[in-house]
């Protein structure tokens, strides 16, 4: 019944390929090529045209302080297998460069924008490397392991402070004004010229079309967001427009930034789990699965059998409250007021009771441990879940497919508005729904098992329009998938422990890196971790899959019209706070 | 034909408000209450569920499951005498494992001796930062620290709450978590059995050794039994 679990990387040969200028990463616990920064673009044209790696999921950097910092890519093939790991070491030295990527694949975009505000490493050729996450008078780039924090306190938790006398302060009180924030040497507030918007605004001057024959239009600039109901958190999107028609856009981010990546990398490991609660808080148990998946990977422990299957369980029923969510604040997105949303949240409480009863709470659920998960599902909640699966939600998945799915006014606001294609999907590093809907059959579930996925039977839902309407489709399709799932796993979960450790408040994690990656209901959820032995992790990186998908939304908007904006960006349902971390 | 759709949807809108008062014409046939009584909240939150789910909070609330959890407070046990016996010895591991780090506890020594007095001098909690994610009450090695489920905690200033004001008794604590407190004090008393089964055994094997002839080389033996302990 078991298939052996595929090799996490590849065993393609680039050494023999490029000899000189890429060795295979000898470090104990790492693994994949590290690639001389000279050749990276032809040896990374090579990567995705000779071999096949077409889907460039995770870019991001590491600060080896105080020598090196490094750049790691993650490159996949749509038509499913393990991964492809390539870096390359630049000397830490100012300024840190690497050749840019985007060409090749265009969904690096953000995230190395990302890697230049955060790390401070430039990419040479990146046409608009600005600041994304951070404000743009920031000082300094802080997932650099010399920046400190204005609260700084200690490198690592846990703090020494607290215990044995930890009389307590307010961390506030220890800064003179207050704020958590330091500023550029003689910076002058009331001087200060937002260069960004400068920036931004000049690289939507860029976009030129020629105006319709006869008649000339201006172009004008609007901000959608940060607080725009449609934007479902604070984002912000700077369009250009002619007339109805959008013609440039730019997205800004880092309105909810909380430098999630920064406070993982000062938690020892286990405190890093309820922190990923909070990145996608409608799936805090999916955010759970990715972490624990690499955090076991690196530490080379199994999982209890028992388990795995109440992983597969609670991260199904989290998708499915997921996409009912989605389809709820839709319908709300296109002006069905409130009604199609209480309807899926009918749904959602009942999921979330099992939750609550499960774990102990309903949206921070901080439900799963290393080697396992920390409470069993008793025969009670058990049967709940059954009711649910067999008799609450297949009917009232009919019912809204039956409200909605023929609804006049919905098809004519959706069928036949595009979304994306399938190659410029996979070129901007699209995954999730949004890429299975472009005809892409990608789900990692299948192309790159995790956990026991591969035990189950279920089929990838796939449609090939790549309109609105199958975006929404989609949804459905995936939550009757989801119950096919819950049914099979709830039949043959056995008894037995629930994890493979001894409960520990501490563990140890030998070095290494390792890339845990779930489909989260939004596409693909990665982390990645390097250890380097110590209890808190070296580095800690998240890739989100609102913020790579993000990446696209020029492309798909660029040409439409602003009325239907409002349901382009809905349909990627975006969580800010997966999306700014 | 044209605009079926729309009145399939509406249909289903239609069903709900029916049901509304359907669903309330039946428990009033069956002459029970639905609202504002815990078996219609339960209904309500159940899956047979049908037309409105709300709930009137704060007249009703939802039914907290055992396992639910807030904030963390500090569990003692009343003694016959009306003093309080905590049950936390300031061993620091949730302070430790706290991953926002709200946790701080004053441990202070015996003026006398110089030893750590095991019972915590002070205890805060920086309930505006917990984020309730359960490890204090999880990894605690004594039970002494413990999930609660007061959710109304609204308050005008900062919520740093002190060891006065962490305190609950252990009833209030088995009055929350009826099967946690169970399973806990069976564990407990097994081991208290255990210990006591060990110290008789012990006991009776002293009362033999005492009986019988004394070993030969005792040293030896004394040597051998603390290589076994360490
Ligand atoms: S872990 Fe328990 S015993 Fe130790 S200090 Fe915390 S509450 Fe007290
Ligand atoms: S619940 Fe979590 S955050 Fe709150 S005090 Fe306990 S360990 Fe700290």
């Amino acid at each position: 019944m078991t298939t052996p679990a595929p090799a996490s990387t590849s065993t393609i040969d680039l050494v023999a390929r490029f000899p000189g200028v890429v060795q295979a990463d000898a470090r104990p616990g790492y693994s994949g090529f590290i690639v001389e920064k000279d050749s990276l673009i032809e040896v990374a044209t090579a990567i995705r045209d000779e071999f096949g790696f077409d889907l460039m999921t995770a870019v991001t950097g590491v600060d080896y302080a105080p020598d090196k910092m490094e750049v790691v890519y993650h490159a996949y093939r749509t038509t499913g297998g393990p991964s492809l790991v390539f870096k390359v070491q630049v000397p830490r030295v100012d300024p840190v460069e690497v050749p840019s990527l985007i060409h090749l694949w265009p969904g690096v975009d953000l995230q190395e924008r990302e890697a230049w505000d955060l790390l401070g490493i430039k990419f040479t050729g990146h046409p608009d490397l600005r600041r994304i996450l951070m404000w743009e008078g920031f000082e300094g780039h802080p997932l650099r392991k010399d920046w400190k924090e204005g609260f700084y306190e200690e490198d690592t938790k846990p703090f020494k402070s607290r215990w044995p006398d930890g009389q307590f302060y307010m961390a506030e009180d220890k800064n003179p004004f207050k704020d958590n924030l330091t500023f550029p040497q003689n910076f002058d507030p009331e001087k200060w010229i937002p260069e960004g918007d400068a920036l931004l605004y000049g690289a939507l001057a860029r976009y030129t079309v020629k105006s319709e024959e006869g008649i000339s239009t201006d172009r004008i600039v609007i901000n959608m967001g940060p607080h725009h109901p449609s934007t479902h958190g604070v984002f912000r999107a700077v369009m250009t427009l002619d007339g109805e028609t959008i013609v440039g856009l730019k997205p800004v981010l880092g309105y909810l930034h909380r430098n999630h990546d920064k406070i993982g990398e000062r938690n020892t490991y286990l405190q890093n789990m309820p922190f990923t609660d909070r990145l996608d808080y409608f799936n805090s148990m999916t955010n759970n699965f990715g972490y624990a998946l690499a955090v076991e990977k690196l530490m080379k422990i199994p999982v209890a059998e028992r388990a795995e299957y109440i992983r597969v369980i609670v991260s199904e029923l989290s998708r499915i409250q997921n996409h009912l969510i989605f389809i709820g604040t839709t319908l709300n997105d296109l002006g069905a007021m409130y009604t199609p949303s209480l309807y899926t949240f009918e749904e959602r409480e009942l999921i979330l009771d099992v939750f609550e009863a499960i774990s102990g709470a309903r949206m921070m659920c901080n439900y799963f441990r290393f080697g396992g998960v920390v409470r069993d599902i008793e025969e009670a909640e058990m049967n709940k879940i059954k009711d649910l699966v067999y008799e609450r939600i297949p009917p009232k998945t009919d019912e809204l497919d039956r409200m909605l799915s023929e609804n006049e006014v919905l098809v004519s606001r959706m069928k036949g508005v595009r979304m994306i294609n399938a190659e410029d999907a996979v070129a901007y590093s699209v995954t999730g729904p949004v890429l299975r809907a472009a005809g892409v059959p990608y789900d990692i579930r299948r192309a790159d098992p995790y956990g026991i996925y591969d035990r189950f039977d279920f089929d990838v839902a796939v449609r090939y329009n790549g309109d609105l309407m199958d975006n929404y489709l989609i949804r459905i399709d995936e939550i009757r998938q989801s119950l096919r799932i819950l049914d099979q796993a709830i039949k043959q979960i056995p008894q037995g422990p629930i994890n493979s450790q001894k409960p520990q408040y501490q563990v140890r994690v030998p070095a290494g890196e390792a890339y845990g990656r779930v489909e989260s209901p939004k596409g693909e959820l990665g982390y990645y971790v390097v250890s380097n032995g110590k209890p808190n992790p070296w580095r800690y990186h998240v890739r989100p899959a609102s913020f790579v998908n993000v990446t696209s939304l020029e492309k798909i908007c660029v040409g439409t019209k602003i009325a239907d904006f409002v349901v382009l960006l809905a349909m990627f349902d975006m969580v800010m706070g997966e999306c700014d971390r | 034909m044209y605009g079926k759709g729309i009145l399939k949807g509406l249909g289903v809108t239609a069903k709900r408000f029916w049901e509304t008062y359907t669903e309330d014409l039946a428990w009033l046939l069956r002459g029970k209450k639905r609202y504002y009584t815990e078996e219609g909240v339960r209904h309500r939150s159940s899956k047979d569920q049908k037309g409105i789910f709300t709930v009137q909070y704060p007249e009703e609330r939802l039914i907290l499951p055992e396992e639910a959890r807030y904030l963390p407070f500090l569990v003692y046990n009343e003694l016959a005498d009306g003093k309080r016996e905590i049950l936390c010895t300031s061993c620091g591991i949730c302070a430790k494992v706290c991953p926002p780090q709200c946790i701080w506890i004053v441990r202070s020594n015996d003026p006398t001796t110089g030893r750590p007095i095991p019972e915590p001098t002070e205890f805060f909690i920086d309930a505006d930062i917990c984020m309730n994610c359960g490890y204090c009450a999880e990894y605690c090695p004594f039970d002494a620290i413990k999930m609660d489920h007061d959710f109304e905690i609204a308050s005008y200033g900062r919520n740093v709450y002190n060891m006065e004001q962490l305190l609950k008794s252990s009833e209030y604590y088995k009055s929350i978590r009826p099967q946690n407190y169970a399973r806990e004090e069976a564990a407990r008393k097994a081991e208290e059995e255990a210990k006591k089964a060990k110290a008789a055994a012990k006991a009776a094997a002293e009362a033999a050794a005492k009986a019988a002839p004394p070993p030969a080389e005792p040293p030896a033996a004394s040597a051998a039994d603390t290589q076994v302990n360490s």
